[in-house]
């Protein structure tokens, strides 16, 4: 049984609709990645599962139907780190971590501890304000934030926008080291198919809202038209 | 108008009973502020909400429990209060303009007003208030032990909110429900109820203001009204976003307005209003933000 599975979700901002009968799933333990161009329908598919868009069939998680509430997602175990990253940029970076344990009780010491060993700029800059973090260190913090929910999935929206190489690099193995130390799925939405599909088991292409092509990250660097349309060789 | 000779103890007596009337503006303005916050709406009803819950003091005093018997069971009704009103009033209204939210408070205030007149009566109450009038001699200045007691009370309330806010996981939560509501979502916090919580508190605020300021004035449904005009006043002056803004601008204020009224000749005690709404506007003209209000860093 998968851990996550959509099945014919559509969803709308107001009179248009920008996702029809999109259906996919994600394993215990699977990093599945998105793809596809601007306006394609990526970040809607990630709101529709944790509830922030107005959606249509079913999300079903850990067998259960999952009702449309951010607050409820967030509660069976889903963390979502939206675009833009979502971080509090008015509170201190300590404060933005202790959010992210907002659904847990108990200590949340050695957690924190956790992040800190994933990205040590986090410790150094624990009591600065998070607005003043570059763009780099405050995709940490938003990964670190969504670790301290300890989810069973994680939802992550770009995780590479407007980021330098090298962080981005940082970011993605820090990933694949929670996904192998805890067992964390992770669907992943990117626009860089290329570094998706290297972290990937696999993926989703999405266009106008429809899943076009989806298989294993080796099959679709094999598909003729994907790699033309997104991997550019 | 000749003015009496300047001495410094009075001068200190003047500052100390500016220091008290500022912790009165400095509770409601927070009140304000913390409802401003998360909803951006300014409660016009505060004023009402704090006699009101007074007026339940009086009367639970009436039935001859004390003071300090009374104060707790009054805070708690007027959190259930608050509480209750967001649900009920400001819910429902919560997508639409912000004007017309505003338009639910003044509409509040009305009604609370008239109800105040219709249960009570509109006259003139004495409200037997827990300190004594008798003054102490503080450093060689008389004060009276209310004044001292109505700013204790105030500074120890404020202290155990921003304990509260700064190291509570619910405190934490009600800051990030106001600042950035949807991720707060995302990380699991009910938003709509941390803003029933933050009129729920408010409410408490405004309860301990009315019930400190009544043995100082006199009791009626319109106690507050002038009361509310200052403590918008501080809350603009400090910085409508910032908490810590209310309760220095309350105080300031307080302070500014009582040496202006007794030792500005034509000020007196009729135009000290208008003059402090005027040094505020000028202070607004050259910090439009007022003293705390920050502009938050922002890097993408």
């Amino acid at each position: 049984m998968s851990l996550l599975e959509l099945e014919s979700v559509g969803a709308r901002y107001g009179p248009v609709k920008v996702l029809h009968e999109v259906s996919l799933t994600v394993g215990e333990g699977e990093l599945v990645a998105v793809l596809g161009a601007n306006g394609a329908g990526k970040t809607t598919t990630l709101r529709a599962v944790s509830g922030t868009v107005r959606r249509s069939g079913d999300v079903v998680f850990e067998g259960h139907k999952l009702p449309r509430r951010p607050e409820a997602t967030a509660r069976a175990g889903i963390a979502h780190v939206p675009e833009g990253r979502g971080t509090f940029s008015e509170l201190s970076v300590w404060e933005n971590l202790r959010l992210g344990a907002y659904t847990r009780r108990g200590k949340i010491r050695d957690d924190a501890k956790r992040v800190y060993a994933f990205f040590p700029r986090l410790e150094e800059r624990r009591d600065q304000q998070a607005g003043t973090l570059s763009g780099g260190e405050q995709q940490m913090l938003a990964l670190g934030r969504a670790m301290m929910a300890r989810p069973k999935l994680l939802l992550l929206d770009e995780p590479s926008l407007g980021l330098a190489p090298l962080v981005v690099k940082e970011i993605f193995e820090a990933l694949a080291r929670m996904k192998e130390k805890d067992g964390i799925s992770v669907l992943v939405v990117e626009q860089n198919a290329n570094l998706a599909l290297a972290h990937a088991g696999r993926a989703y292409v999405l266009e106008v809202g429809r899943v076009v092509v989806a298989g294993t990250s080796d099959e679709l660097r094999a598909n003729e038209s994907v790699r033309r349309s997104y991997l550019g060789y | 108008m000749p003015l009496a000779a300047f001495t410094w103890t009075e001068f200190a007596q003047q500052i100390a009973a500016g220091v008290r009337e500022g912790a009165i503006y400095a509770g409601l303005a927070l009140a304000i502020v913390i409802i401003y916050r998360s909803t951006r709406v300014i409660n016009f009803a505060q004023g009402e909400m704090a006699t009101f819950t007074t007026f339940i003091a009086w009367s639970l005093m009436n039935r001859g429990l004390s003071f300090w018997v009374a104060f707790p069971i009054v805070l708690a009704i007027a959190f259930a209060g608050g509480v209750t009103i967001e649900r009920v009033l400001i819910r429902p209204v919560e997508n639409a303009p912000v004007l017309t939210i505003v338009i639910i408070t003044l509409g509040l205030a009305l009604l609370l007003n008239g109800l105040m007149s219709i249960i009570w009566g509109g006259a003139n109450r004495q409200f037997r208030g827990p300190f004594s009038t008798r003054t102490i001699d503080v450093g060689g200045v008389p004060i009276s032990v209310q004044d001292i007691g109505i700013v204790v009370v105030s500074i120890a309330l404020v202290a155990l909110l921003a304990l509260f806010f700064r190291f509570t996981k619910l405190g934490l939560a009600l800051r990030a429900a106001a600042v950035n509501p949807d991720s707060s979502r995302l990380a699991g916090v009910r938003v709509g109820w941390m803003l029933a919580l933050g009129w729920g508190i408010a409410a408490v605020l405004g309860a301990v203001a009315g019930m400190m300021i009544a043995p100082v004035v006199f009791l009626d449904p319109n106690m507050m009204q002038t009361i509310l005009l200052y403590a918008f006043a501080a809350a603009v002056l400090g910085g409508l976003d910032s908490p810590a803004g209310a309760v220095v601008g309350g105080i300031l204020l307080g302070v500014t307005i009582t040496l202006l009224g007794r030792y500005v000749g034509f000020i007196g005690s009729t135009l000290k209003l208008p003059v402090a709404l005027l040094l505020i506007l000028i202070l607004l003209l050259i910090r439009p933000g007022g003293l705390f209000g920050r502009v938050a860093v922002r890097r993408v």
